[in-house]
């Protein structure tokens, strides 16, 4: 591993806060409102607004997309120490990422581990590039918290795999480019050892998608159907019938992510808005029963922050932390629920509007159905603390 | 900063771990208990000086070992986990740390190497009322010829029967907070001691026209409401480490537990209702471990935001002692409610712990006061 001495880390620093301060546009360092805010690539990328595109041409050119992907796949080639500092510096500013992408926090990780060189050279340029939007094919209607269950199928005919099935909860199926997939190979086997990993364009004959509307009104998620496509075997990631190995390995990217693990502008600072809405008495909110909810909510939102920087630090120094993902899961997704909660509760018939001029309030009163799936996606809660209960405290099945 | 021991730190915790696992385990406690609620063992006590924990957060100027707050938490977390009797916390974490925070040399002289060898011990008089009020003191220090003359009465004092001096809160004429080192042997002072639930021994004490010199003042003028806000930190703080230590130490032999215990032919530790709630203590217990790494780093490195740290740790781990005690209690079954096992050891020391230097409820209050809601 490179070694780079500390001088050279602040001189790092200090270069890496100089040009973020010159090359970050403002609106770039307000927090995001929601997803069509972000810019996601792909191949009819589109941009939200000039300074979006300006950031992200900005980042591709100073290889920051990935920055910590090898330079021979896009990436930028830095250190863990030197990306620890990017990101500090780009929290510090209140800088957006370039673009969300589930290729660079999700699939990008699985393909490091498992893929071929050749895969690899293949596929990872491409999200270091922003050029593909990748979505996930896991769950179905029939294979939810059972997702080993799956039963879309991928037949062997010779040069390529058949596929007939279909996927739900595909989120932005409709937009993406490419859908990584789980599918049965093996119908005999026990339903783990039967699971295979494939890379299938969106553009394939046989591909259709259907939007899902939430309770929260419009979503990105989608169910997507497989009408006897073909996909060529090259696509095929990692080992036939070993594709749950990879499955479970990116689930847990997919938890830390949801568990809101390292985006800390989703959490504000609700005691504020409470003084603003609520009743005081000598400066202090007069409601008991609402101020005593929100402290602990801040009481535990704090120390789980705390703790996702402790279990980072601990796993830089080896300690395995992949069952861990369950926790940050659970307890990231649980706090999310009961700090939505709170802020209906602390805005009142505002935070109820559902139509209406109130931008804010609606989009508020969204959020708050929206993160009833929090702990219901990636793995529901009840999953997480089953996985919690078997593979951290060894409690027998 | 990273929020992980560094190697010396790790060093101490184990060895820590392995002195008293030899040296004073759970039984250990239970034989003091039985022998009428001895305080402590004298031997140990001894022996824990030569261990050089009484000097941990002393500094070199007086010989001590200057290594931290952090190292000195994972001894008591330790302790917790044995619920191991010494006066550590009382006089180490509480006095001396008062006393190496004030300004009054002469008092320093005196005592940091007493309690540092172990030869003395000392104890933090604050608490008048059942509730933890630290600022509303009835207790008065009024100016005499050459001193003050000390009237009120103090309660639930650690370590406070046996202990050669106290550090007593009262208010001064000019009604303002001083800290003073008042004789345990002095004339006027009767002390009487309380069993309460963990079988320790707390002390009330009343002082009844107490004179003491100006020297025995600890806090300068105007100093001594910072200084005791100070004390109640590092207390809270130290206390969450020990804290931690009963929380996982009652969680782990829980787990124990579930692992092996049979019912209806099957472990019970395979039912899901009782997998659900390991799960959510084990998701509370990490937390636990995060503050309060976090607060003793900010007592090592004099923290702007300690007062907040402190009543995060203290009511993170009151909330969640509470409940792990309780559960423990609950998955162990009939056996839990039984004298015969430890777990109820765990239960009733966190009773006291959470009550000491204010509870969950004051804390919280505390926290959301000091981010002006």
């Amino acid at each position: 591993m490179e070694t780079t001495t500390k001088t050279n880390l602040e001189d790092f620093r200090l270069e890496t806060r100089k040009w973020l301060e010159e090359n970050c546009p403002a609106s770039m360092r307000k927090p995001v409102r929601d997803s069509n805010d972000f810019f996601w690539g792909g191949r009819n990328a589109q941009f939200g607004s000039e300074d979006q595109k300006i950031w992200f041409e900005r980042m591709l050119e100073k290889k920051w997309i990935v920055p910590y992907w090898d330079t021979k796949y896009g990436g930028g080639g830095l250190s863990n120490e030197e990306n620890n500092i990017l990101t500090q510096e780009m929290a510090r500013l209140g800088c957006r990422k370039p673009i969300f992408s589930f290729g660079i926090s999700m699939l990008g990780p699985a393909l490091h581990k498992f893929a071929s060189e050749e895969q690899k050279m293949r596929f990872l340029p491409e999200i270091t590039a922003g050029k593909t939007w990748w979505c996930q094919g896991y769950s179905e209607p029939n294979a939810g918290s059972d997702l080993a269950g799956l039963q879309t199928k991928a037949e062997d005919k010779g040069d390529h795999y058949l596929i007939n099935g279909s996927k739900v909860w595909t989120s932005y199926a409709d937009k993406s480019d490419w859908i990584f997939c789980l599918v049965r190979t093996d119908f005999e086997a026990p339903k783990h050892n039967g699971i295979s990993f494939l890379l299938i364009d969106m553009a394939s004959e046989g591909v259709s998608t259907r939007p899902i509307k939430l309770i929260s009104g419009k979503s990105p998620f989608c169910e997507t159907f497989f009408d006897n496509v073909k996909v060529p075997k090259e696509n095929l990631i990692g080992t036939l019938n070993d594709g749950w190995s990879i499955a479970k390995y990116l689930l847990t990217h997919e938890r830390q992510m949801i568990g809101g693990v390292g985006e800390t502008d989703i959490r504000q600072e609700l005691h504020k808005t409470a003084k603003a809405y609520l009743p005081l008495q000598d400066g202090k909110i007069s409601d008991g029963v609402l101020r005593h909810e929100i402290a602990v909510q801040e009481m535990n939102d704090s120390i789980f922050e705390m703790t996702i920087q402790r279990i980072m630090d601990e796993a830089k120094t080896g300690v395995n932390a992949g069952a861990l993902s369950s926790f940050f899961k659970y307890y990231g997704t649980e706090q999310n629920v009961s700090r939505m909660e709170l802020l209906t509760a602390i805005t009142g018939s505002e935070g109820l509007q559902w139509e209406g001029d109130n931008e804010d309030a609606k989009v508020q009163v969204r959020r708050l159905c929206r993160s009833k799936g929090n702990t219901i996606e990636g793995g529901t809660s009840e999953i997480q603390l089953g996985i919690i209960s078997k593979r951290i405290l060894n409690l027998p099945s | 900063m990273t929020l992980i021991l560094n190697e010396e730190q790790k060093m101490l915790k184990d060895s820590a771990n392995e002195f008293l696992a030899m040296n004073s385990p759970v039984e250990k406690f239970r034989t003091l208990r039985d022998e009428n609620y001895k305080p402590f063992d004298k031997e140990l006590w001894q022996e824990i000086v030569e261990m050089g924990w009484t000097a941990l957060t002393i500094p070199e100027q007086y010989n001590g070992l200057d290594f931290g707050y952090v190292g000195f938490g994972q001894v008591l977390e330790e302790m917790g986990k044995c619920l191991t009797k010494a006066p550590l916390l009382s006089s180490i974490g509480l006095c001396a740390t008062a006393l190496v925070k004030s300004s009054n040399e002469e008092l320093k002289n005196n005592w940091i190497p007493e309690l540092m060898n172990g030869t003395k011990h000392m104890a933090f008089a604050q608490d008048e009322k059942t509730y933890f009020d630290p600022t509303s003191i009835e207790t008065t220090a009024s100016e005499s010829s050459n001193g003050y003359l000390i009237n009120g009465s103090k309660i639930m004092v650690i370590d406070g029967g046996s202990a050669d001096a106290f550090i007593v809160t009262a208010n001064t004429s000019d009604n303002e907070t001083a800290l003073f080192v008042i004789d345990s042997k002095a004339e006027g002072v009767t002390i009487h001691t309380e069993t309460l639930l963990d079988a320790g021994t707390y002390a009330n004490i009343h002082f009844n026209q107490v004179s003491i010199k100006n020297e025995d003042r600890l806090s300068d003028k105007g100093k001594g409401d910072e200084l005791l806000n100070y004390i109640n930190n590092t207390a809270a703080i130290c206390l969450s480490a020990e804290m931690l230590g009963i929380v996982t130490e009652a969680f782990d032999q829980t787990i124990a537990y579930l692992q092996e215990r049979q019912q209806f032919g099957k472990r019970i530790g395979s039912y899901q209702a009782l997998q659900h709630r390991a799960a959510k203590l084990f998701c509370e217990i990490e937390l636990c471990k995060s503050v309060v790494i976090k607060a003793l780093q900010a007592l090592d490195k004099g923290d702007v935001n300690i007062d907040k740290l402190a009543s995060l740790a203290k009511a993170k781990l009151g909330e969640t002692i509470k409940l792990t005690t309780n559960e423990a209690i609950q998955m162990h079954g009939g056996i839990g409610v039984t004298d015969d096992v430890n777990i109820g050891f765990y239960f009733k020391r966190a009773r006291v712990a959470q009550r000491l230097f204010g509870d969950y409820s004051y804390h919280l209050d505390r926290y959301a006061r000091l981010n002006a809601y």
